[in-house]
């Protein structure tokens, strides 16, 4: 029967011939993921099912969402999840970036099913894998298990052709598609991403396609594995699965990128999308580069060179957060940390805190973020009256320099 | 019962905001579910009253914390047309029973509405009609007759499937 690469994923995995969309499959888990915030209550769930983690090197607790800790709260429960690092010996323990880069730069493979107690998750599926978020019990159940049940997912097939035009970027191509398909869309759904341009795209690029197919309410994103993928991955190889020419897919949405402009996704909504051209001159407080969508090395690249020997407003307040220590020193040896420092950025370790509003970059009252993280919802970075605009890095660092939004095409 | 109507697209922010859920101490959690979208929520909800919603409701992050403070604020059941998968994966794991009903919209906020929980019938008193309700998968209903995941896990789990 012809099927998806999710469909022969999960089928690999459940150790059956092949599966098809609505069955439900027990499956074996590559790796299970939890950070700081969500690591506590599923320690709680697995201490009631296991005295052993399933496998030591396949648990991965990664501290990203508030460290290091901002309150007497949030080193109480990094105490907690340490505590069961030690006991548990697990050997993925990690202080210095993103959970979903760290996933993508040591463990993911292809084919691999990975679950993480965060629902950005789907980011790592760009890498060929089945990888979805979850809660805290059902990674408890995991952590003592190694196996999680999945419903299988009908599929959405989203074919991107042609190519971007100057000044758009992966970010913005997905933006206008969570605006076309909207915040329920994708719901239960596995997102393909297929076509001319995702071929083309870099690996980063397709991580942040990825990485938004659940603010469409998609399951996983997930890409096909190819040599750029391959090469990427460097010693990781994996299974290569791809999806059947006459697999079934309950729609398949075709999408010219060249006619994609540079996005915004405006308050309270992700898929409250517009062209930035709908509020070019309005003002901004605080600019964030950053996080699981948008910390990889070539967004602080064009950031970079939009910013490089220029100062940013003195309205505006800009953070950067490479997404791992990795990106981080190669930031640093290509001169783009002091590049952006000289502008005026504040430079961050690698975590993710100040997109959920947990460490860092706290919004105050009617404040206005220009960010290029994934969500935009009330009160999450801060008071509940600030803004969160949704953008890509380079519309970011343009409107730094401008102390508005602005078209990034005017700075390139 | 007494009924908390919400919209479209509610998600975990609005439920439990980030700065609130360092912490899973879940009477603590009960206090905040809604704090800043609807405060009047905190105030006013009583133990067994039932929150109604429109599509999707849930969205956004992972965290268990939503339900978590939903349930630990007293709400016995949430209606809803549809949820967010990794909500409603939460809800099920964690015993607070969810309804996918098309028919949430006709039920208004301050409605009665009573829930048969051994019949799974539900019918607004107020508007004097009962509600569709859509079964839940056989698989996730050993989940559910467990009590939650770690029930269902500690009593032999996928042994059992």
């Amino acid at each position: 029967m012809p099927s998806t690469i999710t469909e022969k994923i999960l089928a690999n995995a459940s150790h059956k011939k092949e599966v098809s969309a609505g069955d439900f499959v027990v499956a074996d888990v590559s790796y299970a993921m939890a950070h700081d915030s969500t690591a506590p209550l599923a320690i709680e769930g697995f201490s009631k099912i296991a005295d052993k983690v399933f496998d030591n090197d396949r648990v991965i607790i990664v501290f990203d969402h508030f460290f290091p800790a901002p309150t007497v709260a949030g080193a109480t429960l990094h105490q907690k999840s340490r505590k069961f690092v030690m006991d548990q010996n697990i050997s993925g323990f990690f202080t210095n970036g993103v959970c979903h880069q760290i996933l993508v730069e040591k463990f993911v493979s292809p084919g691999d099913v990975v679950v993480g107690a965060d629902s950005h998750t789907c980011t790592e599926g760009a890498l060929g894998a089945f990888t979805t978020g979850l809660g805290s019990t059902d990674i408890g159940g995991v952590m003592a298990t190694g196996k999680c049940w999945f419903k299988v997912p009908e599929s959405l097939k989203f074919n991107l052709t042609g190519k971007t035009k100057k000044g758009v970027y992966a970010k913005d191509v997905i933006l206008s598609l969570v605006g076309d398909v909207g915040a329920a869309g994708a719901l239960y759904k596995a997102c393909e991403f297929t076509g001319d341009y995702v071929k083309d795209a870099t690996v980063a690029s397709r991580l942040t396609l990825c990485n938004m197919a659940i603010e469409m309410g998609g399951k996983n994103g997930v890409i096909e594995a190819d040599q750029k993928t391959l090469d990427f991955l460097g010693g990781r190889v994996g299974k290569i699965f791809k999806s059947d020419k006459d697999a079934v897919y309950a729609d398949t949405y075709e999408i010219d990128v060249g006619a994609v402009e540079p996005q915004v996704a405006l308050p309270p909504v992700v898929d409250n999308v517009e062209p930035v051209s709908a509020v070019v001159g309005k003002p901004i407080d605080q600019a964030y580069l950053g996080t699981c969508t948008n910390g990889r090395l070539e967004d602080i690249e064009v950031a970079t060179k939009i910013l490089k020997g220029k100062k940013i407003a003195q309205n505006v307040r800009l953070l950067v957060t490479p997404a791992s220590q990795d990106i981080y020193f190669a930031a640093l040896k290509n001169g783009y940390l002091q590049a952006l420092v000289d502008a005026g950025a504040a430079v961050c370790n690698p975590t993710c805190g100040p997109c959920v509003g947990r460490h860092g970059g706290v919004l105050g009252e009617g404040e206005v973020c220009l960010s290029t993280q994934n969500r935009n919802f009330t009160g999450r970075m801060g008071d509940p009256s600030a803004e969160i605009i949704l953008a890509s890095p380079a519309t970011v660092a343009a409107s730094a320099l401008a102390g508005k939004i602005v078209d990034p095409r005017d700075y390139l | 019962m007494k009924v908390w109507k919400f919209g479209d697209d509610i998600n975990t922010d609005v439920i439990t905001p980030g700065r609130y859920t360092v912490t899973t101490d879940k009477k603590r959690l009960g206090e905040i579910a809604f704090i800043e979208y609807r405060p009047e929520f905190g105030k006013g909800v009583k133990e067994g009253d039932i929150i109604v919603a429109g599509n999707n409701f849930g969205c956004g992050s992972s965290r268990e914390h939503s339900p978590v403070a939903i349930k630990a604020a007293g709400i016995s059941a949430v209606i809803a047309k549809s949820f967010a998968r990794i909500f409603f994966r939460n809800s099920i794991n964690i015993g607070l029973p969810l309804f996918v009903s098309e028919d949430a919209d006709k039920i208004d906020d301050g409605d009665e509405v009573e829930i048969d929980f051994k019949t799974g019938e539900i019918s607004d008193k107020t508007k004097g009609i009962v509600l569709k309700v859509k079964p839940l998968p056989e698989f996730m209903q050993k989940i559910v007759d467990k009590g939650g995941l770690v029930e269902f896990l500690r009593s032999g789990g996928y042994d059992n499937v």
